[in-house]
């Protein structure tokens, strides 16, 4: 049986877990981490059929560039002999994935919500061109490195939970001479609504809001979403960088997309076309967004998404 | 640039000399984003009407350029690989003063993936020379990969900086500073490096007429994969499109407005009958 390498950088999160669902499509699947984990991760991991999992001892060496843990990620999988190295699709990861299918001379598929083996080579789909057209690709290599786009499935537990062995492997990894990361300053986040890149529901506002993003949080922490935004936006100084959704921002592809005073540029629509349900609230009925989306209500976002946050309050305190 | 020297840090150590820099800017020509993009036989269809300069490569030709200005001499060279319409997004560079360019074009990478762009890149890359810095936008807008700049770093062997929003250097040490994932980094390394830049890095110059019309005059080398040393299986793909199908079109939203005040009510109701909530 073919062996699948699963890449999680902490404790298992809904985008890994859903990456594990996918991974059991195409064989036995290993868990690599660059630090061991808690005894609480290894059972959930065995809970959605990981069977194996392995931390990475570098002899030292920091993990945090993306060629060292992309090489030490490439090591691994060498040595588990895998037919396919898997991450979740952020920047951060496409970057050490890049890493790992150069030092395995692999093919490598970017941002697929599905996996499958073609022939014996891992392949995949993803979208293209703003979500407008659907392509399959395949790995033409023994081994093959995908991202996995998060919320492109749900996350499903084995029938029966797996005993997980766990150890640890010993890979070589290098930092490119002199590079250094000098600082790294965690933002305050809301770290009480999920990581963008990731959430199931994705609330974001643009112009439209006039930089008051209250009904937009309002409505956000009613759904458990995150916030997202546009760059003009961010531009204005209005929410971080990290916020912003886009062909310069983050991609994002949730169950839900909700976008309130957002024209739709193609800029915009580049990272978020991929999204299962897509609504949009804005004064103009011809906004782009508008036409792309399945359900639409025109009018005043401030009026609209605070009682549509009342109304679903109520929804909830009767069911 | 970088130099060869003798002298305390024994022979083949490389030195900084604040002198001549010689810079390479990656530049991609992109369908426009308003032209019906399209796959046809397996490969994105490109042509020249509708084609464009990646617009956040225009922040890395300007990168490329403010990096040179520390310098009492720089060269900035702008190399694309693509077919023929693609030397327009070298013009482009070449317009806003970048000194020459490198287009390379060969029969053998049409329907090139990320691997083999990034070999035939790398080799024009090792082509021109010694070179202080290789800058790339951080993502092309049709292909939406953005790892070019992360293979291109481990082909060349060099560091990495990428999706920087801040730039600076001195004395030959690059600085950047990025967000990701709800932290910001701030990276340093020794040129040489590949350095990948966001649209907010900077604010790309226009070109003025003069510098348009100047920029006729500029030198294009056009290379073959031969001419840089390669065969056509140095770049064979490590993938293939097995099927590309148009999606079909949305059926267009269900519409209602708020102008009864009932719109959130509404929106609500959606979500509610959706399973969304
Ligand atoms: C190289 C490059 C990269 C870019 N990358 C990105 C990117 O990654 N992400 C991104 O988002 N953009 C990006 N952009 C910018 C993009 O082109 C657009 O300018 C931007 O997305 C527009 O933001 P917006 O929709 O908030 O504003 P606008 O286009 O101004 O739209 C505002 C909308 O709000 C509506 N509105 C106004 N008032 C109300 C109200 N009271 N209630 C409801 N609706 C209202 C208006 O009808 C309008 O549709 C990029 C641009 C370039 C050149
Ligand atoms: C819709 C679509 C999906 C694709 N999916 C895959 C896939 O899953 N796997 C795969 O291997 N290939 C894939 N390809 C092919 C891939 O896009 C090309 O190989 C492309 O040349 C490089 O990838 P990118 O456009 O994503 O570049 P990115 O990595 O997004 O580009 C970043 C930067 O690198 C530089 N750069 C990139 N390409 C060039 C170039 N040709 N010339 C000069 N500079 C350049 C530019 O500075 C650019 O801003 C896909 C192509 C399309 C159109």
């Amino acid at each position: 049986m073919a062996t699948a390498v699963v890449y999680l950088d902490g404790d298992p999160r809904e985008g890994v877990l859903e990456a594990v669902t996918l991974a059991r499509q195409v064989g036995d699947v290993v868990a690599v981490a660059p630090a061991p984990l808690g005894s609480e991760a290894v059972q959930t991991l065995g809970r959605y059929g990981v069977t194996r999992l392995v931390h990475l001892e570098t002899g030292g060496v920091a993990m945090d560039a993306p060629a060292a843990v992309g090489q030490a990620l490439a090591d691994a999988a060498t040595q588990l002999d895998a037919t396919a190295v898997l991450l979740t699709s952020t920047f951060g990861t496409k970057e050490i994935a890049a890493h790992t299918a150069h030092h395995l001379r692999a093919g490598l598929l970017v941002d697929v919500g599905d996996l499958r083996l073609h022939e014996g080579h891992l392949a995949g789909s993803k979208r293209a061109f703003g979500g407008t057209w659907d392509t399959s690709c395949a790995v033409t290599t023994d081994r093959g490195v995908a991202t996995v786009r998060p919320n492109a499935v749900q996350a499903e537990p084995v029938q029966t939970p797996v005993d997980v062995v766990t150890g640890a492997l010993t890979v070589t990894a290098q930092v490119p001479a002199g590079l250094e990361l000098v600082s790294r300053e965690v933002h305050d986040s809301d770290s009480a609504r999920p990581p963008l890149a990731e959430a199931a529901i994705v609330v974001a506002a643009g112009r439209g809001t006039f930089g008051d993003f209250d009904p937009v949080h309002e409505l956000a922490d009613v759904l458990g979403a995150a916030v997202g935004t546009t760059r003009d936006c961010v531009d204005e100084g209005w929410l971080p960088h990290d916020a912003q959704v886009g062909q310069t921002g983050v991609t994002v592809a949730p169950r839900l997309y909700l976008g309130a005073g957002i024209s739709g540029a193609p800029h915009h629509i580049g990272g978020m076309s991929a999204s299962q349900t897509i609504v949009a609230v804005n004064i103009d009925a011809e906004a782009p967004l508008v036409e792309m989306a399945d359900f639409a209500v025109v009018g005043d976002l401030a009026s609209v998404l605070t009682d549509a946050a009342e109304a679903i309050r109520e929804h909830r305190a009767q069911s | 640039m970088w130099s060869t020297v003798g002298g305390n840090c024994g022979s083949g150590c490389r030195e900084w000399q604040a002198g001549r820099m010689r810079i390479v800017v990656c530049v991609k020509h992109v369908p426009e984003l308003e032209s019906a993009r399209a796959f046809s036989e397996g490969r994105a269809v490109r042509s020249t009407e509708d084609g464009t300069l990646n617009e956040v490569d225009e922040n890395a030709v300007e990168a490329a350029l403010a990096l040179g200005e520390g310098a009492s001499e720089a060269e900035v060279i702008a190399v694309t690989v693509g077919p023929a319409p693609a030397v327009d997004a070298v013009r482009r560079a070449l317009q806003m003063g970048a000194d020459r360019g490198l287009h390379v074009i060969d029969d053998a990478l049409v329907g090139a993936d990320y691997a083999a762009t990034t070999t035939a890149l790398a080799a024009a890359v090792r082509s021109i020379g010694e070179v202080d810095a290789v800058v790339t936008g951080m993502a092309a807008l049709d292909g939406l990969g953005a790892v070019v700049p992360s293979l291109l770093a481990a082909e060349l062997g060099l560091p990495q900086m990428t999706v920087a929003h801040e730039v600076s250097s001195a004395d030959g040490v690059v600085t950047i500073k990025r967000d990701v994932a709800g932290a910001t980094e701030t990276w340093r390394a020794p040129l040489p490096a590949v350095i990948s830049v966001t649209d907010v890095a900077n604010s790309p110059r226009l070109p003025k007429m003069k510098e348009i019309l100047a920029a006729r005059s500029k030198e294009v080398a056009t290379v073959s994969l031969a001419d840089l040393g390669l065969a056509a299986a140095d770049v064979v793909s490590r993938t293939q499109v097995l099927e590309a199908s148009r999606r079909p079109d949305r059926a267009g939203p269900e519409l209602v407005t708020d102008d009864d005040g009932q719109g959130g009510r509404k929106l609500a109701d959606y979500l509610i009958s959706e399973g969304l909530i």
